[in-house]
């Protein structure tokens, strides 16, 4: 509301505004900041208050201090879990924003009806839970009733076997893929279609071929959503479980309970009852992310983006 | 931070066919190798569902049989493989169906209801201590959900609440990122020009929200409920810890059970599951591809709210 500064009525008339707004605006939030600190605040600190203490069957439940996480951080089974997830992360979310970007771009250039319904195919798997995804690409994979084994036989080649251990990685790394690719591609061709067009009719006039407007031009402009998309990648590929879970049962061996370190706190949990390493292992793997996140958007961020 | 409004990007669009029909002719000769890696893209990204659809259709003789993996058997069996998946083990698969839609669309409208109300405060009030919780809003955004499982499944044990519908429906209501989405767009979408007017002409606050804002931020809102009935009803880590009464399944863990029961017999033991469970995978992925197919074009515009800056 805009209180004209100039009459007398104007500072009790700003006051009363002001504790209104502070009024109306708490009311609007509040119910939101209800939930937000029973279920997010709460239970952060409950994981930090549980992963201090240790229970044994002789000693009982003592206080141990920092004791699950030394423990934790020298445990080959965490270990190897954050290893796999930040490596797979590395190869996993190139791949992903190139093949969403690509398709992007292409369906930026090609508009005709066939285009528009590949895009809402391309985005279907999307609306596909992760466990069917898994199920369905672990029937695909499985030589009882996939058809790779068909396919390459026909070749005379035995079929790869992406449920094996030296395989499983890439496995999954297909699976994840084809989940995700869809989504992140709506949301840069979203942000292509906001690109204002005369600007390519700008560079064209300059002499700029297709290749150029889309390497300084396209690219350029939605940088920022390549950075949100890299961000929900991070975040999601860290905190990895229902694939390989899904998977464990189809691939013999190839997927222990300690495969990915959040596998590994649910197995702690809910397996052995252990309750305070499997929060420890929780919170540490919350902040491992966190910080990862933290520091990734620190060093892109640019004025007007997510952060600030 | 300035979003793009959804209806900006659509009068844009509007002046492109001007555009594009002006260099089309240049470059109808790109034009078809890029149609072929369309095609082949959409290849990869349908042949797990066109495995799902032949499958379903097969006996577990079928199955079994040795034939194509990638084609229809002989006997088409959809019909009584549909009522061998609903009367298994006493029709629990029409309850973990129902399960799921209750959690979604309970947990989905409250998680919606409750960012739509906190994101709106955020954008239009400048209470104290707006910018920290702010800050601390979009720090949570990057919390991994599934650290909150396990210290929420204590916590919940000792008011006994796991194994009961509010031990999933609960936890979904956080949704920061949805409260994130809706600020962003409502602080765009709704002139302050528009709410003044309101109070001027005697609304509430709580009224000129009803009356003039909630239509204006309608896109938002279906993309922020899509978003929120979607990961509930994708959700498997938090169900698969808080219940242990497989009657209170949502279909995910269900179908998960079934799956490693099935692999416990090996393939050949657990036959007549394993045709069930491909047609269970097929039916419980139908709800939410008609939901995305009919809410297109709201969702189209929505998605991209927050990543174009």
């Amino acid at each position: 509301m805009s209180v004209s500064t100039d009459t007398p009525v104007s500072t009790k008339s700003r006051r009363s505004t002001t504790v209104r707004q502070n009024l109306t605006g708490w009311a609007f939030v509040a119910p939101f900041g209800i939930v937000f600190l029973a279920l997010l605040v709460l239970p952060i600190g409950y994981a930090l208050y549980l992963s201090l203490f240790q229970k044994s069957l002789i000693g009982g439940t003592r206080f141990v201090l920092f004791g699950n996480y030394i423990k934790a951080f020298s445990d080959p089974s965490f270990l190897d879990g954050v290893w796999f997830v930040i490596r797979f992360s590395i190869i996993l979310i190139p791949l992903q924003m190139a093949v969403s970007l690509a398709i992007a771009l292409i369906l930026d250039i090609v508009v005709t009806r066939f285009a528009r319904f590949s895009r809402l195919m391309i985005f279907l798997p999307y609306a596909i839970p992760t466990v069917i995804g898994a199920l369905m690409w672990g029937f695909l994979y499985s030589d009882n009733f996939g058809p790779l084994a068909e396919i390459f036989e026909s070749f005379g080649r035995q079929a790869p076997d992406f449920l094996s251990t030296s395989l499983i990685f890439y496995g999954l790394l297909n699976i994840v893929t084809w989940q995700w690719a869809g989504y992140y591609m709506i949301i840069l061709y979203a942000a292509l279609q906001g690109i204002d067009p005369t600007l390519y009719e700008a560079a064209r006039i300059d002499g700029a071929s297709q290749w150029q407007i889309v390497l300084r031009i396209k690219i350029p402009l939605v940088a920022p959503a390549l950075v949100l998309i890299l961000v929900f990648a991070l975040i999601g590929t860290l905190q990895f479980f229902n694939e390989p879970k899904i998977l464990q049962p189809l691939a013999a061996g190839a997927i222990p309970n300690d495969f990915t370190p959040n596998m590994y706190a649910y197995q702690q949990a809910f397996s052995l009852a252990n309750y305070n390493y499997g929060a420890a292992i929780s919170f540490a793997l919350g902040a491992v992310v966190f910080v990862c996140v933290y520091i990734f958007l620190f060093a892109t961020r640019k004025r007007g983006s997510f952060m600030s | 931070m300035s979003v793009t409004p959804v209806q900006a990007t659509d009068t844009r669009r509007k002046s492109r066919p001007v555009i594009e029909r002006r260099r089309s002719s240049a470059r109808t000769r790109g034009r078809i190798p890029l149609n072929i890696v369309l095609a082949l893209l959409m290849i990869y990204f349908l042949v797990p569902f066109w495995w799902l659809i032949v499958n379903s259709s097969k006996s577990s003789a079928g199955l079994f049989g040795g034939g194509s993996s990638l084609w229809f058997a002989d006997d088409i069996n959809y019909i009584q493989n549909l009522i061998d998946l609903f009367t298994y083990s006493g029709g629990i698969y029409a309850r973990w169906l129902g399960n799921s839609a209750l959690y979604a669309i309970v947990g989905g409208v409250g998680a919606t209801v409750l960012a739509v109300l906190a994101g709106w405060g955020f954008a239009k009030y400048r209470f104290v201590g707006r910018r920290l919780s702010f800050a601390i809003l979009l720090g949570s955004v990057m919390v991994p959900m599934t650290a909150l499982v396990i210290p929420t499944f204590v916590l919940f044990a000792q008011v006994g609440w796991t194994n009961t519908i509010w031990a999933v429906i609960i936890p979904t209501l956080l949704n920061p990122f949805g409260v994130y989405l809706m600020c962003v767009y409502a602080r765009d979408a709704v002139p302050d020009e528009l709410l003044d007017a309101a109070r001027v002409d005697g609304a509430g606050e709580f009224r000129s929200f009803l009356v003039v804002a909630l239509p204006l931020l309608r896109p938002a809102i279906v993309t922020v409920l899509l978003l929120s009935v979607v990961a509930s009803w994708n959700n498997y880590f938090l169900p698969l810890v808080m219940l242990s009464n497989n009657r209170l399944y949502p279909v995910t863990v269900g179908i998960g059970l079934w799956q490693s029961t099935a692999s416990s017999y090996g393939a050949a033991g657990g036959q007549t599951l394993w045709s069930i469970i491909i047609l269970g995978s097929l039916v419980s992925v139908i709800p939410l591809i008609i939901a995305f197919l009919t809410l297109q074009r709201y969702w189209r515009g929505g998605l991209a709210i927050g990543s174009l800056k």
